[in-house]
């Protein structure tokens, strides 16, 4: 490890660095005006629809502007003007609520579940082949299988960011009590615990610093899905709203949502970091 | 022996191609104190933890008060070697955890109360509110010790309980044991490595051959007369001999007499010794 650095040199040069990078895209984008003019590959018109097939050409949006649209979209982030047209803070919502009830779902599955694996090498053993076959698939490869069953587009979003939560936490929670040092267990026997009291006084809260890394694993993960799961199922949600953008070729519009989405998946992981220090422990 | 508190008969530890002992027999009486000396490998914590219910011997069966033990129980309170507090409670509700178990229906503050009485009883009523992390080597153990203590088992057993200790920590955590298990007429089963401790506080020293195959060579009865000091023990007529006999079955005889029994051998009537009795002239160089 380097020596302490102090807060403020750090945020100094942090702010330093944005005001170089904001500074040199403001020059970039007001000297470059003239970058279109070529021919435009018509696969490219097709993708990006309607605003490019008029042959309107959109620059890249400034800094400037973009802080203004910024502005403009904060003040207030939760009107309704139709269902076509919604405050950015709802579209967040809507995305928030998709995690959360996904990701509340694949808790309440995973940790039991994974306590029972971990507890059982006997079912460790026979869950395992399935639990490798499908934790590397894609979340998104769910989505057909759910929306033909499910036939609802937004529990289908759930649905997929439920099988997306699930792994993480399943696997970390089995690692965790599996991992409960013998003699804890060995203190729980001599005291005739009992099953239940053994697993919640003992194994949950040793392994609960192992299951609350891997509940954070998941709500990373569940964030960077739900974007692109909006995106195909459409209605509302940021990752709807994403694509609505690009569709009207808002590039501003765009660059806001990924600094909103950026925000909120600091802000979501920081909140279970900080239930995981509340829950930690020490020898 | 047919009426002690616990009777050990004729257990075995065997793993495919090993066999760690064999045919053990021995008994512990009501209020006794029985200290396990031997090698590394030869068994003990093995032995302990078949006492304890936490294994099963690969044969012979342990009566403790008429009933063969099953599983572990909370009459048998087990001290560990690592103090095996949980990290994450503070010492007091490791202290109540244990008392939750033996008392189930007692309210939380009635809990809590019995808790910092045990804490006490070791003082450390000071460091009720820490959590082990915090607390020093001989701190940890002493709550160990609480822990144990206070749900009243009816037998003690410990596991080299201050081998991690410094010497003037594991003087003073001795003396605190020996009156401890005193005051509560306790029945105890302790492995150590340090003779000094198991004259100080043993009631008959069991002796143990190295590994594999252990026996359990003889057993000395600890003549030295009650209350013993740690400050004084070494001045009481017979401590040496004692003393030296243990020695010298720890450095040659416990190697010499490994392996096959002589002829004649019966592990049921294992030869008892009190060399603290030999006659003074003897005794003195
Ligand atoms: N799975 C196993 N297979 C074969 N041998 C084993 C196995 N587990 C333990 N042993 C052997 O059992 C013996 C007894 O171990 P135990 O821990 O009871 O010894 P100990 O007398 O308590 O030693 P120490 O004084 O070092 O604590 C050891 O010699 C060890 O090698
Ligand atoms: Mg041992």
């Amino acid at each position: 490890m380097q020596t302490q650095v102090p807060f403020w040199r750090a945020a100094l040069l942090s702010l330093a660095l944005l005001a170089l990078l904001l500074g040199g895209w403001e020059f970039a984008a007001r000297s470059g005006g003239a970058v279109g003019g070529t021919a435009i590959d018509p696969e490219y018109a097709a993708l990006v629809g309607a605003a490019a097939a008029q042959g309107g050409q959109t620059p890249m949006p400034m800094p400037s502007e973009i802080g203004a649209r910024l502005w403009q979209l904060l003040r207030d982030p939760f009107y309704v003007r139709g269902t076509n047209d919604q405050g950015i803070g709802i579209q967040i919502a809507y995305s928030l609520g998709r995690v959360g009830i996904g990701f509340a779902l694949a808790a309440l599955v995973a940790i039991p579940l994974g306590f029972l694996i971990g507890m059982s090498p006997l079912l460790a053993a026979a869950l395992n082949p399935f639990i490798q076959v499908l934790r590397p698939v894609s979340p998104l490869a769910w989505m057909p299988l759910a929306l033909y069953t499910i036939k609802d587009s937004s529990i289908s979003a759930v649905f997929v960011i439920f099988i997306c939560s699930v792994w993480p936490m399943l696997l970390n929670t089995a690692f965790g009590v599996a991992g409960v040092r013998r003699e804890w267990l060995n203190v729980a026997r001599t005291l005739e615990a009992g099953r239940l009291k053994t697993a919640l006084r003992v194994i949950l809260p040793a392994a609960a610093p192992t299951i609350l890394t891997g509940m954070r694993i998941s709500i990373g993960i569940a964030w960077l899905v739900i974007v692109a799961a909006e995106m195909l199922v459409g209605g509302t949600g940021i990752g709807y709203w994403v694509w609505n953008q690009w569709n009207n070729l808002s590039l501003a519009d765009i660059v806001i949502a990924i600094l909103l989405i950026g925000v909120v998946g600091l802000l979501l992981d920081r909140l279970l970091g900080w239930v995981a220090g509340a829950v930690a422990w020490q020898e | 022996m047919r009426h002690a508190y616990v009777s050990v008969e004729g257990i075995a530890r065997r793993y495919p191609g090993a066999t760690v002992f064999e045919d053990l027999w021995f008994g512990v009486n009501r209020g006794e104190f029985v200290c396990v000396v031997g090698h590394s490998g030869c068994g003990k914590t093995t032995v302990l933890n078949i006492l304890a219910g936490l294994e099963a011997p690969s044969a012979g069966e342990v009566i403790v008060d008429g009933q063969a033990i099953e599983g572990p129980s909370l009459d048998r309170a087990v001290i560990f070697q690592g103090h095996a507090l949980m990290p994450w409670m503070t010492a007091e509700q490791n202290v109540g955890f244990a008392l939750s178990c033996r008392h189930r229906g007692w309210p939380r503050a009635r809990l809590r109360e019995a808790a910092r009485a045990a804490l006490v009883r070791v003082g450390l009523e000071q460091a009720a509110e820490k959590k082990p992390s915090q607390l020093s080597g001989g701190m940890k153990q002493r709550v160990g010790i609480a822990r144990a203590l206070a749900i009243e088992p009816k037998m003690l057993l410990m596991d080299e309980p201050f081998s991690a200790l410094d010497a003037l920590t594991r003087g003073v955590l001795q003396d605190e044991v020996a009156r401890l298990v005193a005051e509560a007429d306790q029945t105890a089963f302790m492995i150590t490595h340090d003779v000094d401790e198991a004259i100080l506080l043993a009631d008959r020293i069991l002796l143990m051959t190295n590994g594999p195959e252990a026996r359990l060579a003889e057993i000395v009865v600890n003549t030295l007369p009650r209350p013993r000091q740690r400050a004084t023990l070494h001045r009481m007529p017979g401590y040496h001999a004692l003393r030296d006999h243990i020695l010298e079955f720890l450095i040659t005889r416990s190697r010499t007499l490994a392996g096959a029994p002589p002829a004649g051998w019966d592990p049921r009537r294992v030869p008892e010794l009190r060399p603290a009795d030999a006659p003074a002239a003897l005794a003195a160089p």
